[in-house]
This record gives C-alpha cells, sequence and structure tokens, in this order.
C-alpha cells in the first residue's frame, strides 16, 4: 500500500466506482437466479419489462420509489452528520400515527389541499419524535444510535400492533387496520402527468407525494450544501474533534440532524396511506427504511444520486413482482438479497476496487502527462 | 401444588427460549470482544436455520444439519470479515447486508428446492435433537419438591441447550484463564498494542469472526431442529437482535449474558403465558408490551438508569497498520 495513488476523477468517484459495485452486486444476485434454475438474463429482461412497459408498470415504479426517496433521504441526512440511522423503519411506522390522525380527524370535514400540508407536518414531527430519544442517547450518554434505533424500531412495531389494533380498528373490520380516511383524507392520483407522456396508469396508485419527495430531495441539497446547519453536520461527519474545536454543539447537531432524519422518514407514510390505501393498515412501511439505507449507499447520499436509486429499486420492487408469475421460483424476496448485496458491495465493500482503480488512473496520468500531481501516502 | 407445577412450566419454558438467545449473545460476544460489531447475528442464526433444516430434511440427520449449519453461519461470518476486517469496510454497514442476504437467500432457495413457501419440509423426531431425560428424573419424579424441579426444569431438554448453558463457564475460562482470551480481549480494546506485540490482529480477528459463526449456526441449528421441526421463514424474528441487547445489557461479559438471556427468555415465556389472561390489579397485560419490554430494558440500561454499558474501546473501528 505504499505506492502513490492517483487522487481519482469526480466521474470515477461518483459514477464509475459505483457502478462498478453495483454490477458485481447484480452479478452475484444473478448467481443466485442461477441457482434456483432460472436464467438470469431472461429474469432481468421480464424485470424491466415489468416495471416499464406499461403505463401501470411505471406507475407502480415510481409510486415505490416514492417510499424509497424519502428513507434514503433519511439515511442520507444523518450519514452526512456521521450517523447510521437503521431506524427508519420505525420512524416511518410512528410518522403513519401522525398521518392516520389528522386524516382520521379532518379528513371528513377538510378538503385534501388544507390536510395535506397538516399531516405532512404531522408525519414529519412524529418521525423526528421517535428519532429524539436515541439522538438523546447518541449526544449525551454515547450510546450507539444504530443499536438504540434498532430498538426503536422493534418498539415501534410493538406500539403500532397496540394502537392499531386495540384503538384505532373499528369494531366491524377484522384486518388490523383504521377505517377509510374521508375524502379530504385522500391524495389526488398523478395519473395525469403520466398521460402527458402518453402512458394510461390505470389503477397503479402514484399520488401527488411523489413530487412532495422530489421536493424533499432538493431541500436537502440545499440543506446539507448551501446552509450553514449544512456546513456543521458535514463537519461534524467529517471530523467531530474539527467541529467541537470550532465551536459547534455535538449535542445540538446531533439532535437536529436525527430529528430532521427521523422527519423524513415520517414524511414517507405520506404516500402509502394518503396516497394509496387511504386508511392506516398494520405493515404499511414493509421494508422500506431497510431500502433506504441500500438506497443511500448507492445514492452516495446526494440527493440526485438518492432519486435514481430510490427509481432503481423502485423498478426492482415492481418487476419483482411481475417476475414472480413468470418465474414461481423468484419472488418479491429476491429484492431483498439485491438490497443486501448492493449494501454489501456498495457500502461494506465500497473501498475493494478503489485501489485498482487508483492504481489504472495513476498509470494512466502517469502516461499522458509526467507532471500531474500526485497524492502521496495511498489507501484510505 | 398445581401453582407450583405452573410456575416450574413457565422457568422450563424460559430456559427453552433464552438458550437460542444465549448461543447468539455468546457468539456476539466474541466476535465484539475482538473489536467487530456484529449487527448481522440474526442473518447468520437465520442461514444457519435454513441450512439445519435443508440438511436434516435430505440426509435424516440432526448432526449433519447442525454442521450445514455451522458452516454456512461462518460462511457468512467470513464474508463479514472479508469487508470489515481485510477490507476496512464499516462494520455495521456490513452487518446489515448479511442479514438482507441471508433473509432474502433462505427464502428464495427454500421456495425453489421445497415449494412450501419458504419453508423445509416437517421433520420427523429422528431428524431432530430430541429431548434428554437425565438419569433418575422419571424415579425422582414423585419426590416432592426436588423431584419435579429435577424432572420438569433439569432434566428433558435438548443437547443444544446444555451446551449452551456449558458454554457460558466455557467462554469465561477461553476469556479470563487462556492467552487466545488475553489476546482477543487486547485486539478489542487496543489492538495497536497486540500488533507491537507480533501478533498478527487480522488473524486474530478472523478466528473471533469464525468462533461467532459456529456459535450463531449452533443457535440457528436449534430454532430449526430442535425447539422447532423444519425451517420456517424469518424464524429467528428478531432474536439476534434481542442478544445483541442482551449482549449490552450484560455489558459484554459471559456470565452476565446468560442472566440477561435468561431475563429476556423469561420476558418472552411470561409473554406466551399471559396472552388473553387478566392479572388481578393490572388488568390486561398487552403481548405486544411483553415483546418490546427487553428492548425498553436495554435502552433504560443505555440511558444510564442501570449502571453504563461501556463498549469494548476499539469496537468498530479497522485497524490500520501503521506505515
Amino acid at each position: 500500500m505504499s505506492q502513490p495513488f492517483a487522487k481519482l476523477p469526480a466521474w470515477a468517484d461518483y459514477g464509475l466506482l459505483p457502478l462498478i459495485n453495483l454490477i458485481v452486486a447484480f452479478f452475484v444476485a444473478g448467481l443466485v437466479v442461477l441457482l434456483v434454475g432460472e436464467s438470469p438474463i431472461e429474469a432481468a429482461v421480464l424485470m424491466v419489462k415489468g416495471a416499464f412497459g406499461t403505463g401501470d408498470g411505471v406507475g407502480y415504479t415510481l409510486y415505490y420509489a416514492t417510499n424509497f426517496i424519502f428513507t434514503g433521504l433519511c439515511v442520507a441526512v444523518a450519514f452526512h452528520c456521521g450517523l447510521f440511522n437503521i431506524g427508519g423503519e420505525g420512524q416511518a411506522y410512528i410518522g403513519g400515527l401522525g398521518v392516520a390522525f389528522v386524516g382520521l380527524g379532518l379528513g371528513d370535514t377538510l378538503p385534501w389541499w388544507i390536510v395535506f400540508p397538516l399531516a405532512i407536518v404531522a408525519s414529519g414531527i412524529a418521525g423526528a419524535l421517535w428519532a429524539l430519544i436515541p439522538a438523546w442517547l447518541q449526544a449525551r450518554r454515547g450510546s450507539h444510535v444504530v443499536i438504540t434505533t434498532i430498538m426503536f424500531n422493534f418498539i415501534a412495531a410493538s406500539i403500532m400492533v397496540y394502537i392499531v389494533v386495540q384503538i384505532l380498528k373499528p369494531m366491524n373490520i377484522q384486518s388490523p387496520e383504521t377505517r377509510v380516511f374521508g375524502a379530504g383524507g385522500q391524495l389526488p392520483s398523478l395519473g395525469w402527468l403520466l398521460n402527458a407522456v402518453g402512458l394510461n396508469m390505470r389503477s397503479a396508485p402514484l399520488n401527488l407525494s411523489f413530487l412532495i419527495a422530489l421536493v424533499a430531495a432538493f431541500l436537502v441539497w440545499v440543506l446539507i450544501w448551501r446552509t450553514k446547519l449544512g456546513y456543521e453536520i458535514r463537519t461534524m461527519g467529517f471530523s467531530p474533534k474539527a467541529a467541537r474545536y470550532a465551536g459547534i454543539s455535538e449535542l445540538r447537531i446531533i439532535i437536529i440532524t436525527m430529528m430532521i432524519s427521523g422527519a423524513l422518514a415520517g414524511m414517507m407514510a405520506l404516500n402509502p396511506i394518503m396516497g394509496a390505501q387511504h386508511r392506516l393498515q398494520l405493515d404499511f412501511v414493509a421494508g422500506a427504511g431497510f431500502v433506504g439505507i441500500a438506497v443511500a449507499l448507492m445514492g452516495r447520499s446526494h440527493p440526485v444520486g438518492i432519486v435514481l436509486a430510490a427509481i432503481l429499486f423502485g423498478m426492482l420492487y415492481q418487476g419483482g413482482a411481475e417476475i414472480a408469475f413468470d418465474m414461481p421460483n423468484i419472488s418479491r424476496d429476491m429484492i431483498v438479497i439485491i438490497q443486501g448485496l448492493v449494501i454489501l458491495f456498495a457500502g461494506a465493500l465500497e473501498h475493494m476496487f478503489r485501489p485498482t482503480l487508483q492504481r489504472i488512473f495513476h498509470g494512466l496520468s502517469l502516461k499522458k502527462d509526467q507532471t500531474v500531481p500526485v497524492i502521496a501516502g495511498g489507501g484510505q | 401444588m398445581d401453582s407450583f407445577i405452573t410456575i416450574l412450566q413457565l422457568f422450563d419454558s424460559t430456559i427453552r427460549l433464552s438458550a437460542p438467545l444465549l448461543l447468539a449473545c455468546l457468539a456476539g460476544l466474541y466476535s465484539e470482544r475482538a473489536g467487530i460489531f456484529d449487527i448481522g447475528l440474526e442473518g447468520k442464526m437465520l442461514a444457519g436455520a435454513f441450512a439445519a433444516g435443508a440438511v436434516a430434511t435430505w440426509y435424516g440427520s440432526a448432526g449433519l444439519g447442525l454442521l450445514a449449519a455451522i458452516a454456512v453461519s461462518v460462511a457468512f461470518g467470513l464474508v463479514h470479515g472479508f469487508a470489515s476486517i481485510t477490507h476496512r469496510g464499516n462494520q455495521i454497514v456490513s452487518g446489515v447486508a448479511i442479514n438482507f442476504i441471508a433473509a432474502g437467500t433462505t427464502v428464495i432457495l427454500g421456495q425453489a428446492w421445497f415449494h412450501q413457501g419458504g419453508r423445509t419440509p416437517s421433520l420427523p423426531n429422528t431428524a431432530r435433537f430430541n429431548a434428554i431425560n437425565l438419569p433418575g428424573a422419571e424415579a425422582l419424579r414423585d419426590v416432592p419438591i426436588i423431584g419435579p424441579i429435577y424432572f420438569e426444569l433439569i432434566s428433558g431438554h435438548s443437547i443444544l441447550v446444555y451446551l449452551a448453558f456449558l458454554l457460558v463457564p466455557f467462554t469465561w475460562w477461553v476469556l479470563y484463564r487462556t492467552r487466545f482470551g488475553l489476546r482477543l480481549r487486547a485486539v478489542g480494546e487496543n489492538p495497536a498494542a497486540v500488533d507491537t506485540a507480533g501478533i498478527s490482529v487480522p488473524w486474530l480477528r478472523y478466528r473471533a469472526v469464525i468462533c461467532c459463526g459456529i456459535l450463531c449456526g449452533v443457535a440457528g441449528a436449534y430454532l430449526a431442529t430442535a425447539q422447532g421441526a423444519g425451517f420456517v421463514k424469518d424464524m429467528t424474528a428478531g432474536k439476534g437482535y434481542i442478544a445483541l441487547a442482551a449482549l449490552i445489557f450484560a455489558k459484554w461479559r459471559p456470565v452476565q449474558a446468560m442472566y440477561a438471556c435468561l431475563l429476556f427468555g423469561f420476558l418472552d415465556a411470561l409473554g406466551i403465558r399471559l396472552q388473553g389472561q387478566t392479572l388481578p390489579l393490572i388488568g390486561e397485560v398487552p403481548v405486544q408490551l411483553m415483546q418490546a419490554l427487553p428492548y425498553i430494558l436495554t435502552i433504560v440500561l443505555l440511558a444510564g438508569f442501570i449502571g453504563k454499558a461501556i463498549p469494548p474501546k476499539a469496537g468498530g473501528v479497522a485497524y490500520v497498520k501503521e506505515r
């Protein structure tokens, strides 16, 4: 490791390296498909067709992507502060409670354009509060936020089962869910958007919260790269020592960051609850909080990357459901494997190909120009 | 007398429910004491359970199933080691990845191989670890007090349960009375010192990860071939995380880990027992509260109300040799 490495150009660092990691992850996933006796290439074709071939496929793909944009942003904001928020799942769950209270309480009387902003605020606050205790424990007691957010996921699941089954569920319904919200608690569909590009979405649940997700992505970009708070968050993530030396309050930054992160996860609940089911169903999060980890790692914690990665995972979700019709051996659990592999190769093993790549680029730059400045030391 | 038997049965199921927690918790202890955080206990246990269920189905032998469970779990452990020791990746991220890969692969392979919705076929008793009646259990059964305790509580568990509890003193001995244990603890506190003494940090940590894999495999085999009769989708159901909570609760010490696992196992047993029953004064205890209690207790501990949990100092940090 003693040889000097050239610094990777930005396009290689943010484009090529993640692409290589992604290709390796999908290659290994392809091996699993082979193992169950199906053709990986056929599966990939079916998947892309299922996700983008029809209007409702696109609608579903973007509907799932909406969830993942929110949870991906949630994980990414925490990443920028050097925190690993695994609790997106639980924060989204509790966020659903906020949506349900607004939807049940005001959905019958007020129009959606008044209910919706209130629901956004309620879901955000609920999610943020659920992230508050882990944040405080991390900042004050040094308890690892990973451990506490995992615990809070389980506690959230227990609380939600109790609240939905014992309190919110009407007597005449068997399944664990609330009653259907009034008209004001239902978001307008985005069918017109797809119609504009000549697609018929039919019954796909793509709704207004997709646009809210895009706005959230833009606001996160502004926050992280264009505000003083964002600068402080990144400083804390890059070097807590430097941040402390600069007089940045660790307690304040950790708590604010985690609450923003939790709020983003909480807002994810808008999409399935107000946008699609129009009621709070148990299990509405369905692992989206965890997909957010893969999305954030793949998108390298940048909002643009996250939106792209979220659409990719939306495609996997939708396409995966379609594959199951033709290849009964491949169910949606295949996505869980891909998700795990993406987390492994784009996250834990992200440095595996870097030295090789650096060596190649170093060789190229030497050939081109002998005077190119070289970063000595190498490695990470 | 009836309530005495009821209480004994409650403790009996406590032991059965805490055995897998204990195995996973000790697994985590080896790894985390060496400075490798392991969120992936859950995934390794799940993969082990699937391997045990599948191999026991094919070959009709619980022993072979156990070996397969250990092999698969160690393989997953080595992936974790490869990412976090060799490539110095984020240990948490790697553990999360392992959990997902295990959760997905077990269902996909289970469905492809056995066509039962991700589960393995139900195992006959000959392909499981059955209850062992300790000598004299039947004879002593009618002796008051001691007889029922011996018969209900101590006798009549599978060999893996006894193994789990015997591993507690064994782990204590390894950790505090052997050279390997000293080095293991040292590498989790101050790897540079271990390196200075001329001992390979990566190799030591790899051995810790392998120990962790072996025990997670045993825990998985217990779930699929002793407690249950075959693998069921997502059968670990968060036990890996409860084991992790127990490890923190025990402050990374083996004997205390046993107490913590017994406590969490007892809460689980009590929750099952109390389901739908009303207690005097309290009324019906929501089963969800009992399920969440291990996590709530751990949070309370972490908040500093029950002592302070200090993890191994070098935990979660990849070691970079000076150069």
